[in-house]
């Protein structure tokens, strides 16, 4: 076998110059003639129904573009999963900030004055603010019941096991919403006019904003185009809500006559408007017998949807398959709602459901080892996943696994044991700083869950174009997660060529198939599949031509991509997914194979407990996990260290703060991600274990060092301070006071 | 982004007389405005409610810094990084200095004045739980005259300062430090840097033969104002250093604030964490002057 | 009263500073302002006047790239790159206040930048990268020199 030219190498960034110069151009960028501004008017309230818009004095409204519900030409619902969702309030008003009315304006101060300038008049109704009074019904705020979605996954006889088990554990954990905060806001440019409806966004799934504005416009795939520009961030935030503000930013444009309309949303507006991680309540039952072997897990997971179902059914599926963890369980009912609320509605952020799930069950393993009086590790040891084990939907594992060994050489990186000891004499002492080390065992499935990559039957391609290089043909975008590197080195690895005979066309859906949206960690492992197969085709095309004989360089084959292109005129080649024939799933049931693999990981952390301040520092954090064969360590290491910040974030700092429904903390300064002065060095070591469906072995990596860092927190403070009542996300300075002192006044 | 008002007027007068006069012209119409990290946020966001800005970043007669014998005077535009690298200061007001570290970070420092944080009157600055421990005075100038203002009385209620509309703070001046004596500031933060204070914690003491003679104690994020905890103060003040009761302490201070719940935090880990503040600071104190004896 | 972001944004369209917060918070606005890192959505444009300003469109040599940004380039500092900008603004400064920092100085001196992607692990190792090229750069300048001039 040849040795990789590039697979497995840390090219550099393919779009990196122009980001470290400037030079790279995001949609706040873009210059266009005739530029309007648009803004949109909000409701202040949770929940009512809209009576009337009154527009103030002072603003010269006749110079205004003023859209509402009546002016939408098509579908007034945004097109996903459900048309719940509507592009502007008609009349029921269902979340805060939920948008009512759009302006737009040539000088965006005005337009400011303009938009503080319009009175809504509604008649408020009682929110549903609550998990739990959602679930209790207590008011019914969206269907019969607020039922988005109910699942059941069962395996074995839960209850046949709880009257003789040795050992019954049972807790409730929490997690709070959290935001994105992608450095870049959302924005997008439209221009609606005879010909169509063409969208310039910072977003991640061109084809999302494809088909909403299609249904919007009743338009057909031709006459809409949408075009993403460099994208500074979304790690799900630009996932969904994307085809909201194309759709205004096209409404105003239509209403203007086809001048090009530009909305940047500013960071508060982001913030307190736009989606959110879900909430969410796990209740664990688990028996074990006496050496600690789990024998039953009964779970029932709960996930706050917000106002309508958006990506809801996905995210509730993806946390309620990986709520069992990466254990052995022979009996196991989860038991999984998403409900409604009068919330702005909940949506993807990296991770998708299974960093709540995962917290708890996590969290739980050690609460369940206190208990039982055992070491969590032996715990954890007694019942992990191996080779030919089954999972909650009963997939087997069918590739090597070695999670015992993963866990020993993560907690090896720590110093974990010697410092486990050290502290426990040491935490003794009554010095007001207590020192804790935790860990948690998890992994994420890659790709998207159950039949998705069926139904989406994703297409991609690349294609030589005059200049002799190849341009990959994709709608996967790039949002900082390295997608154009990635591509790049799979296709000039293919093609055995250097980098630089390859480059990605920009995204744009009158260029570009449907390769599906970015997201749940496939863009490498399915997308880059896709990707490598064309590639392979290409390049036997122009073999086979006799363009190219080889040996070659890449001067040479440049040529042959040239010549290819005088004498036939065109040359391209696509490859489509389709799901292996040994992956089966029962979407009706729920059982079966959920992804077509796992990444799995253990993540170790020490923290420093000052109990004067109930402050909890992050001393050291250990990442090690599996994850295929690594395609560039350094873009690698990068996804993980990025992940893991945020999952620090989660456990510990981030917290929004609701007041009626709305993010009372929506700025930079209020709602708390850490500075580089905040995070200790991030430690990644990666165990590659060739993953054979995916392009140079590689599987998804993504969304895995989400999921890891809260529990491993959580625990961590667990040993520091002796209590297992730490439970619920942010484990806040003030949550932590309440905990070790809740009757101090 | 949101809207600025385009009507707005910015005068950038050519001294400091020509400020004060303009100020004295027209009562109450020019903000006084200095490096603008404070005013630009809320004038960006549309939510100031005035529309006229007097630029005091270009005039010299406000920087600087003076060292007398007993004091040291900071021009009112003296910026966070001019403190916090300012050796003098980092040598005999340590609280000052960190309290200049910790407020935003560099480009923050860069551009923030003391003289402009003491104006906006927020009770989570920084810089005046540190200025309360080191007894500062401030100078409001007008065109009439200059009048020094021991800084503890400067804030009488939320964002509220005895300033008239046609004064200018001009100085800060703080006494330096003499004999044996101790310093504390902990700012316990929503994080370590670009962070807001939930509390803020300095402290002053000076001993003569083993007994406490001076101690003061600023806090911040507890009340309306940056407060002196006197209470505390008026307790530790005159105690052997070897017999103070650090727990009567903690509960004193309970008089001396009064925080509350807001999106940061909540009244009771105010009150909680600056008693255990305290109580740290306390023994820290009993420590170091042990350790001079 | 205009900001020195939408001055530099729009009238002078030098669109490489970002605004990602508008409260002085994130850093991606950073600019030299007299020599100075400034958050330029808190800086009144008329502040401004008569000052020099050095945007990062100013921090390449034409094609060639800035030691940090070189750095950035080859070590991962940049992954969606709307804060990269301002990093780059304020590894610069720090660098040119403190030429071989530490890591804990490295990371006080970049804490006025938030970046979301990178978890700054890359972003600290891109700086001191660059500060040892610089120190490089430096020696074999000196030894040129020495060489030169026996």
């Amino acid at each position: 076998m040849t040795q990789p030219l590039h697979l497995g190498h840390s090219r550099p960034r393919k779009e990196g110059r122009a980001k470290v110069t400037g030079a790279a151009h995001y949609t706040d960028d873009v210059r266009m003639e005739g530029l309007l501004h648009g803004a949109t008017v909000r409701s202040p309230v949770p929940r009512g129904i809209l009576r009337g818009i009154q527009f103030g004095d002072g603003i010269p409204w006749n110079e205004f573009v003023i859209v509402t519900a009546k002016d939408v030409p098509g579908d007034p619902m945004v097109a996903l999963i459900e048309h719940d969702q509507p592009f502007l309030v008609a009349d029921r008003i269902n979340h805060a900030e939920e948008a009512v009315l759009l302006l737009a304006h040539e000088d965006r101060f005005l337009l400011e004055r303009a938009r503080a300038a319009v009175r809504l008049e509604i008649e408020a109704l009682p929110p549903l603010l609550d998990l739990e009074d959602s679930l209790a019904c207590k008011e019914v705020v969206w269907g019969q019941d607020n039922l988005f979605k109910e699942l059941l996954i069962e395996k074995g006889e839960v209850d046949s096991v709880w009257k003789t088990a040795a050992h019954i554990v049972e807790g409730e954990y929490r997690t709070g919403a959290q935001e994105q905060l992608y450095i870049e806001p959302n924005g997008t440019i439209a221009v609606a006019d005879a010909g169509g409806v063409t969208v310039w966004g910072s977003l991640q799934c061109p084809y999302y904003v494809h088909k909403a504005i299609k249904s919007l416009f009743n338009l057909s795939d031709d006459q809409v185009r949408i075009i993403q520009m460099e994208t500074g961030g979304g790690f799900g935030g630009k996932e969904d809500y994307p085809s909201l503000i194309a759709g205004h930013a096209a409404l105003l444009s239509m209403k203007a006559g086809g001048r090009p309309v530009k909305i940047i949303y500013d960071r508060e507006e982001d913030m307190v408007a736009t989606t959110k991680r879900h909430p969410s309540r796990t209740r664990i039952r688990s028996a074990f017998d006496t050496e600690g072997t789990l024998l039953a897990l009964d779970l029932d997971f709960a996930i706050d949807g917000g106002a309508y179902v958006t990506l809801t059914p996905v995210v509730l599926s993806r946390g309620a398959i990986h709520a069992g963890g990466p254990y052995r369980c022979a009996n196991t009912r989860i038991h999984a709602r998403a409900v409604a609320t009068n919330t702005p509605p909940h949506g993807a952020f990296r991770g998708f459901g299974a960093p709540q799930s995962l917290f708890a069950i996590e969290r739980h393993m050690d609460v369940a080892a206190a208990q039982l009086g055992m070491d969590p590790i032996a715990l954890r040891k007694r019942n992990l996943l191996k080779m030919g084990d089954t999972t909650a939907t009963g997939q087997i594992i069918k590739e090597t696994l070695d999670l015992p060994g993963i866990l020993d050489r993560a907690l090896e990186k720590l110093d974990y044991v010697s410092k486990k000891h050290q502290y426990d004499i040491t935490n003794r002492a009554s010095a007001p700083i207590k020192k804790g080390v935790g860990f948690a065992v998890f992994m994420h499935g890659c790709g998207f869950t159950g039949a998705g990559e069926t139904y989406l039957a994703s297409v991609a391609g690349v294609e030589g174009r005059s200049d002799g290089k190849v341009y990959v043909l994709a709608a996967s975008t790039e949002i900082g997660q390295g997608t154009n590197t990635m591509f790049s080195q799979v296709v000039a690895e293919a093609l055995r060529v250097p980098m630089e005979c390859v480059e990605v066309a920009q995204p744009d859906t009158a260029v570009v198939p449907n390769s599906g949206p970015t997201v749940a960690s496939r863009t490498c492992m399915v997308v880059g599949k896709l990707v490598q197969d064309a590639a392979q085709g290409l390049r036997q095309t122009l073999v086979q031509s006799g363009l190219l004989p080889e040996p070659y360089d890449g001067e040479a084959f440049s040529r042959a991509v040239k010549a290819y292109l005088e004498k036939f005129g065109r040359l391209k080649a696509y490859s489509q997914y389709s799901t292996p024939p040994h992956i089966v799933w029962d979407d009706q049931l729920y059982k079966g194979d959920a992804y077509t693999t796992f990444a799995w990981a253990c993540y170790a952390a020490e923290v420093i407990v000052d109990t004067r301040t109930f402050e909890v520092k992050v001393e050291d954090f250990v990442a090690l996990q599996e994850v295929g064969r690594v395609l560039n360590p350094v873009l690698a290491e990068g996804q993980i260290e990025g992940g893991v910040a945020q999952g620090i974030g989660y456990g510990l700092s981030e917290q929004v703060v609701w007041n009626n429904g709305r993010m009372a903390n929506g700025q930079m300064t209020n709602y708390i991600m850490a500075t580089s002065a905040d995070l200790p060095r991030i430690r990644v070591y990666f165990e590659e274990n060739p993953y054979a469906l995916g392009p140079g072995g590689a599987k998804g990596i993504g969304e895995l060092p989400m999921d890891g860092p809260a529990p491993a927190l959580l625990n961590a403070v667990q040993h520091a301070l002796g209590t297992t009542l730490p439970r619920e996300i942010p484990l806040t300075p003030e949550r932590l006071m309440e905990i070790l002192e809740p009757s101090n006044a | 982004m949101k809207g600025q008002a385009p009507g707005c007027r910015v005068h950038t007068p050519a001294s400091l007389a020509g400020a004060l006069e303009l100020l004295a012209a027209e009562k109450g119409v020019w903000r006084p405005l200095a490096g603008g990290t404070d005013l630009m946020v809320p004038f960006a966001a549309g939510k100031l409610p005035f529309m006229d800005f007097l630029n005091l970043w270009g005039l010299e007669e406000l920087r600087g810094l003076e060292i007398s014998e007993d004091a040291i005077t900071l021009g009112a535009l003296s910026t966070y990084s001019e403190i916090r690298n300012h050796s003098l200061l980092q040598r005999e007001f340590p609280n000052l200095v960190q309290s200049a570290w910790v407020t935003g970070a560099i480009a923050i420092q860069n551009r923030g004045t003391l003289g402009g944080n003491l104006a906006n009157g927020s009770p989570a600055a920084d810089t005046p739980p540190s200025l309360l421990t080191y007894g500062a005075e401030v100078q409001l100038q007008s065109i009439a005259g200059s009048r020094w203002v021991p800084y503890e009385n400067f804030h009488t209620g939320y964002k509220q300062t005895v300033m008239l509309p046609e004064e200018l703070i001009t100085r800060i001046r703080i006494r330096r430090p003499k004999g044996n004596n101790f310093h504390f500031f902990r700012k316990v933060g929503t994080r370590k840097a670009q962070a807001i204070a939930k509390v803020c914690v300095a402290a002053y003491a000076r001993v003569e033969e083993g007994r406490v003679v001076e101690f003061r104690l600023g806090l911040g994020s507890v009340a309306p104002v940056p407060v002196r905890a006197r209470t505390v103060e008026l307790m530790v003040e005159g105690c052997v250093v070897d017999t103070l009761l650090i727990a009567a302490a903690r509960t004193a201070l309970m008089e001396d604030i009064r925080p509350i719940d807001d999106i940061r935090s909540t009244a009771k880990y105010r009150r909680t964490v600056a008693a255990n503040v305290l109580g740290q600071l306390l023994e820290e104190m009993v420590e170091h002057f042990d350790r001079m004896a | 009263m205009a900001r020195l972001l939408d001055v530099i944004r729009e009238e002078l369209d030098l669109t490489g500073t970002k605004e990602g917060c508008g409260e002085g918070e994130c850093g991606a606005c950073s600019v030299f302002l007299d020599g100075k890192l400034v958050n330029s959505c808190l800086v009144p444009a008329a502040q401004a006047q008569g000052a020099e300003l050095r945007t990062i469109e100013g921090v390449a040599d034409g094609e060639q790239l800035h030691g940090v940004q070189a750095a950035f380039l080859e070590c991962g500092g940049a992954q969606c790159g709307i804060c990269t900008p301002g990093m780059v603004m304020a590894a610069v400064d720090l660098l040119r206040r403190c030429p071989q920092p530490d890591e804990a100085q490295i990371r006080d001196g970049l804490a006025g930048n938030l970046c979301r992607c990178t978890g700054y692990v890359k972003i600290v190792d891109s700086v001191a990268s660059a500060a040892k090229r610089a120190v490089a750069v430096a020696e074999q300048a000196l030894q040129a020199g020495a060489g030169a001039n026996p």
